[in-house]
């Protein structure tokens, strides 16, 4: 990414604060997500990572914060501007969350038959050719989640997650519990969906070599905000012993050799 | 938004030249209205060319919508040329590549003889289906020997657990059941032996339906409804976590470890079950027959004692056990053959309850015959 100096943040929480009962997981939390960007969330265990997602996504109140999302403040904003803007992004859980009584195919169209006036014909065109964005074999159409393994269920995910040609997607630990070929194949797919259709991904990981990979920029959660930002050669210059320790830690310099030779 | 103004197309042709000019934001949203438009275009020229330059939006549907045309004038034999804003021109080569060859079908086909092709797959499935509970019936029974025999095998704390859940926790249900049955009895009775002066029978009459037949009867039924789909969803949902795969990886057998603690819970708690419906049967029988015809408890109790055999109580409750094992092992071979989702558990639970109540009126009517045979 070049470093344009007017960028675009999509994305704009500010000040936000989560609490459950006594356990406070956010405290006055900023951060900005440009424009076709790629960013990566990371932290340990417990820094509230998928809480910050679903808090943007409304799937969690915050406890105070603002949250702009395309202009829109999603957490004030009447009901009708809200689901306008729900229908700008797309979400793939980390199973997947895939309706099980659904063919992949029907579960891709969902969102389309609920916010698109489109013929039945149409929907399922559009339908397949997501599916086969997402490089699943035309065959998983009319197959069920359960008859369809954990990789070509998060692919899966991701197709409905594009359903309505979303601006932003949003991707929860999207290479967890896939095989290194698999999980790698997956960071060059989300790499080429966000180059060819445009998209900005939010993305929460673990995943070193994704973010070598993929992440324009890396955002790390500690201390109850956002600690740091930046483009993850700046990380190991962080003065921080989680940061340091993740960023330097033999894993890390394997993902960077790897993440180095694959661009 | 100006930005988002509604897509327009204009064909202009000159000298053998045609020009499909796409305006406006060609977006999924809008693709109902150009769908027909686009469809229709048909310019009879040998060359065509596609600006996209004037589009202010673009996606993968318009991009879908573009190729698709693109597609069909090449069919045509027409040679097409595409122009347009570089990232526009890369996103519908992209969704190019991507389009599937041909569309799947959503729709199963339907011939004019698939029910005849139906009602032999039912009947196949069926059979199947009959075969596997036989035989998980079977492996009931081998744990069930086998934990008779060595009594260390049982598993207590399941067993007792079960007890609770399946026995215990239903006397309330159960003897309200009984006591509104014995009470219902009572006052039909009562109405009708009273045309022929002969109330006092209405003794024998609560007395033989409520041992004999009704008080364990109608424990079945809600133990199936209430035990019965517990087990299923239980172990079904043990099923869709891969636990019962575990469990068979560590060396447990899952017929041993869960089917054999929950149904001999059952063989133990429903006879108890019975006994209490009968006793609240009688109850509500006796009471009734007091406020509607003056038949006093004493009185009663009397007859009850006199005019029906122990036999009537006995009949009853040796059908008791084979309920027992008939809900108890329909609801766990139900929970067996749970696959993949939870929607399957859902399912499964309904046929368990269905099967369970059925299978136990139809034995419930095999023991009628047979008794009627014996003469008891």
């Amino acid at each position: 990414m070049t470093d344009t100096p007017e960028r675009d943040a999509i994305i704009k929480v500010r000040g936000l604060r989560n609490q459950f009962g006594p356990q406070v997981v956010h405290d006055n939390l900023d951060l900005d997500v440009w424009r076709g960007e790629v960013l990566g969330i990371v932290g340990g265990s417990g820094t509230g990572k998928s809480v910050l997602l679903r808090t943007i996504v409304g799937l969690n109140k915050p406890a105070a914060g603002t949250i702009e999302v395309l202009g829109t403040n999603v957490l004030t904003a009447p009901e009708e501007e809200r689901r306008r803007v729900e229908t700008r992004w797309g979400v793939a859980f980390q199973d997947g969350a895939l309706f099980s009584s659904l063919t992949v195919l029907q579960n891709v169209m969902a969102p389309m038959r609920e916010h698109l006036k489109l013929s039945s014909n149409l929907m399922t065109d559009l339908g397949a050719l997501k599916i086969s964005l997402v490089g699943l074999p035309q065959l998983a159409c009319d197959k069920l989640p359960s008859e369809l393994s954990g990789g070509m269920r998060k692919r899966a995910a991701l197709a409905r997650a594009l359903a309505l040609d979303p601006q932003i997607v949003f991707l929860d630990e999207p290479t967890a519990g896939l095989d290194p070929v698999g999980a790698a194949a997956y960071d060059d797919l989300i790499g080429e969906l966000q180059r060819s259709l445009g998209i900005t991904v939010f993305m929460v990981t673990h995943d070193l070599d994704s973010l070598y990979a993929i992440c324009d920029r890396i955002a790390v959660l500690a201390e109850k905000r956002v600690l740091v930002e930046g483009p993850i050669e700046t990380m190991t210059d962080v003065d921080h012993p989680w940061v340091q320790e993740y960023f330097t830690g033999p894993r890390a310099r394997a993902a960077q050799v790897k993440g180095i030779g694959g661009t | 938004m100006s930005v988002l103004a509604a897509p327009n197309l204009r064909v202009e042709a000159s000298d053998g030249r045609a020009t499909v000019r796409l305006s406006g934001a060609l977006l999924t949203e809008f693709l109902a209205d150009m769908e027909a438009p686009l469809a229709q275009a048909a310019p009879p020229e040998k060359l065509v060319d596609i600006d996209l330059s004037p589009l202010t939006a673009f996606d993968t549907g318009g991009a879908w919508l573009v190729s698709q045309l693109r597609r069909r004038l090449q069919a045509q034999g027409a040679e097409v040329q595409i122009t347009g804003a570089a990232d526009h021109l890369a996103l519908l080569e992209t969704v190019a590549t991507a389009t599937p060859e041909e569309t799947p079908h959503e729709l199963p086909e339907h011939g004019r003889w698939e029910w005849v092709a139906n009602i032999g797959r039912k009947l196949v499935s069926g059979w199947g289906d009959a075969l596997s509970l036989v035989s998980f019936l079977g492996q009931t029974l081998a744990g069930l020997a086998d934990v008779i025999v060595r009594p260390h095998k049982v598993r207590w704390a399941s067993l007792f657990t079960h007890m609770q859940d399946v026995g215990f926790n239903a006397v309330p249900i159960v003897a309200l059941m009984g006591f509104l049955i014995g009470v219902v009895l009572g006052f039909q009775g009562a109405s009708q032996l009273q045309q022929f002066g002969a109330e006092v029978f209405v003794v024998e009459l609560i007395g033989i339906s409520v041992l004999r037949e009704l008080g364990i009867l109608l424990t079945a039924i809600i133990v199936a409804g209430r035990s019965g789909s517990a087990f299923t969803a239980s172990v079904g949902s043990m099923k869709v976590q891969q636990e019962i795969d575990a469990m068979q990886t560590l060396g447990l057998d899952p017929v041993r470890v869960l089917v054999v603690p929950r149904v001999l819970a059952l063989l133990i708690m429903l006879p108890l079950l019975g006994f209490v419906a009968n006793l609240f049967g009688l109850f509500g029988g006796a009471l009734m027959s007091w406020v509607s015809l003056d038949v006093n408890p004493g009185m009663f109790l009397t007859r009850l004692h006199d005019n029906i055999a122990v036999k009537h109580l006995l009949v009853g409750m040796v059908k008791a056990p084979f309920f027992a094992l008939v809900i108890g092992v329909v609801a766990c071979w139900q929970a067996f053959q749970v696959k993949g989702s939870s929607t399957s558990v859902g399912q499964r639970t309904t046929s368990s309850v269905v099967q369970g109540i059925f299978l136990v009126i139809a034995l419930d009517a095999l023991f009628s015959i047979f008794f009627a045979q014996l003469g008891v």
